[in-house]
């Protein structure tokens, strides 16, 4: 039986630019976490806000039974998740929804990600090289400031290029614009996480290069467990729910226009 | 002592009034690692027409204050479909299964209940979807009105000697006369009720926060309007067994429910916040009855209205 659990928080601390990362001590949720997956939390103890609020796994310490996810404040949800305090506990569910398939050992992957969408990307790091796949990492965002846990990326000790859109750090420009130099390393596969469009200008690049791309997409949710169909994605045969078939897609399954 | 928790839908007997409501809780199955569903008085599955329905254009829902939006759509993957792959396993469960039924025409309703009768041996019941906010034929077109209504419940009465449930729309011109109808034209008890038609929007983009442009508002802002709606109903059609359904929480909320005349509860958008919530429910009504030394949780229904059935002047 899954039980919604408590985590603890252990550490709960603003990165700039509304972001903030959140370390809770959730021992049966790391134990058989996989990079891409989910946990649902509740921010509110009341009804408003009602719904739970899904966040992608961004490091899992397995050893230590020690989750943390990345957030922006956004909307009355996060913020009243901002306030909790460690020591606090909040009410989570999770591990959810399906993560990036994992690679063969020997291959290499390009690992895309913009805005909070560099959350999973660090677990997923962490992952490859534990598998033996070679990793790129691609990070982008508006300013440094939103290229949260940079330092902690960099200590990953991978390949690591970043894009900021107002040029702030490294290239100016999109995270996708930095994708043309990459089709000379042979990735044998891409991961991306981020907003939508910047998703589908992965998609499309990969597609013309020939390799295939897997996305983590973004998607309002109710339950996160499969039951009220909310979370639909559009793919190819009809929608499938973001919380249950994903939230990894093949990027050539997912029908973009029709997002 | 444990205390007596059972209740009837007329000729469908449950060992409990709690139930989970269509559409927020899949086919059931997906709550079987959450909680134990044969510990349940019903489940209700999501509606079920003829041929596969593909659901309304994302984005799918909002939240709004203390409750939800919702305009799915009534995606599902057709009655075919549930009867070959989903029923086979979920009939291995004691729960009592309760399918809903959905459809653009009186005749597709029929369809539906003809294929159920017929292929899925073993269900509890058949509950009626003609109050759906969230599609274009079909659904709320139906429940709006008596003559409609009554013309769908006759049809699907045709069909099946299954128990039949009528799921109503809370917004309509006249729902004590819709109740009315229904239960005329065949059904043996009222779901009550479906979500409340709704919309947001969203002041950045300038336009509706739901792809479908309005929704159904669930959640616990809708339970007094709900709650009043099951006093009304139960007051007018006192012999009618009534599934009180709206924003129903807790156990207090389920028994405020059945103190208005309620004699089963259905946990909808609950479940969705909490996997869990249903069998919560239930433990908290166990202990109710504990606390306040009751036997019978069925002599509670409509204890509220005091000796008038209609209700306190």
């Amino acid at each position: 039986m899954v039980v919604p659990t408590r985590g603890r928080v252990v550490e709960h601390r603003a990165l700039g630019r509304g972001g903030y990362y959140l370390l809770l001590e959730a021992p049966q949720v790391a134990a058989t976490a996989q990079p891409g997956q989910f946990v649902h939390l509740r921010v509110s103890e009341t009804y408003d806000p009602l719904l739970r609020r899904p966040f992608s796994l961004h490091e899992v310490d397995r050893a230590a039974g020690r989750i943390a996810v990345l957030y922006r404040v956004r909307g009355r949800g996060t913020s009243g998740l901002a306030n909790r305090q460690p020591g606090e506990y909040l009410d989570l569910l999770g591990p959810l929804g399906r993560g990036f398939p994992t690679p063969q050992a020997g291959t290499s992957a390009l690992l895309v990600g913009g805005g909070t969408g560099v959350a999973p990307l660090y677990f997923l790091a962490t992952e490859l090289k534990r598998w033996g796949v070679g990793a790129h990492l691609l990070l982008g965002a508006a300013t440094a400031d939103e290229l949260w846990r940079l330092s902690a990326f960099e200590g990953l000790g991978l390949p690591l290029e970043v894009a900021t859109e107002d040029g702030s750090l490294g290239m100016r420009g999109r995270v996708t614009d930095l994708l043309p130099d990459r089709l000379g390393s042979s990735p044998t596969q891409v991961f991306a996480a981020g907003p939508w469009p910047m998703l589908r200008r992965v998609a499309d690049w990969a597609a013309e290069a020939g390799i295939p791309a897997f996305v983590s997409l973004e998607q309002v949710m109710a339950c996160g467990t499969g039951l009220c169909l909310g979370c639909a994605v559009p793919v190819v045969g009809g929608y499938v729910r973001a919380c249950s078939e994903g939230p990894v897609f093949a990027a050539e399954e997912v029908l973009w226009d029709e997002a | 002592m444990k205390p007596d928790l059972s209740t009837g839908l007329g000729p469908l007997r449950l060992t409990n009034p709690v139930i989970l409501a269509a559409g927020t809780c899949g086919w059931g199955l997906e709550l079987a690692s959450y909680l134990p569903l044969d510990r349940l008085g019903a489940l209700t599955t999501k509606s079920l027409t003829l041929e596969p329905w593909p659901g309304n254009s994302p984005p799918r829902l909002a939240e709004t204050p203390a409750g939800m939006l919702n305009a799915v759509g009534l995606q599902n993957p057709g009655v075919d479909y549930f009867v070959t792959r989903v029923w086979p396993e979920l009939k291995r469960y004691s729960v009592p299964v309760i399918a809903s039924i959905g459809g653009r025409s009186a005749d597709e309703y029929a369809a539906v209940a003809r294929r159920l009768n017929r292929a899925a041996e073993g269900l509890a019941a058949l509950e009626i979807n003609i109050s759906c906010p969230n599609v274009k034929a079909g659904g709320l077109a139906f429940g709006s009105h008596p003559d409609t209504a009554a013309s769908v419940v006759e049809a699907v009465r045709r069909e099946t000697s299954l128990p039949l449930l009528v799921k109503l729309a809370p917004m309509t011109a006249d729902p004590v006369g819709v109740a009315r109808a229904v239960v005329a034209a065949g059904a043996d008890a009222l779901t009550v009720a479906n979500t409340i038609p709704g919309m947001a929007i969203d002041i950045e983009k300038r336009r509706p926060r739901l792809g479908n442009t309005v929704g159904g508002l669930s959640g616990p802002a809708v339970r007094p309007v709900i709650l009043r709606l099951v006093w009304e109903i139960a007051g007018a059609l006192p012999e009618t067994p009534i599934v009180g359904l709206g924003g129903i929480f807790t156990a207090e909320d389920a028994l405020e429910y059945l103190l208005a005349g309620a004699r089963a509860l259905g946990i909808g958008t609950a479940t969705l916040v909490n996997p869990r919530a249903a069998i919560e429910v239930l433990e908290g009504l166990t202990e109710y009855c504990r606390t306040h030394n009751i036997s019978r949780l069925a002599d509670l229904v409509g204890a509220a209205r005091g000796q008038h059935p209609e209700g306190h002047p």
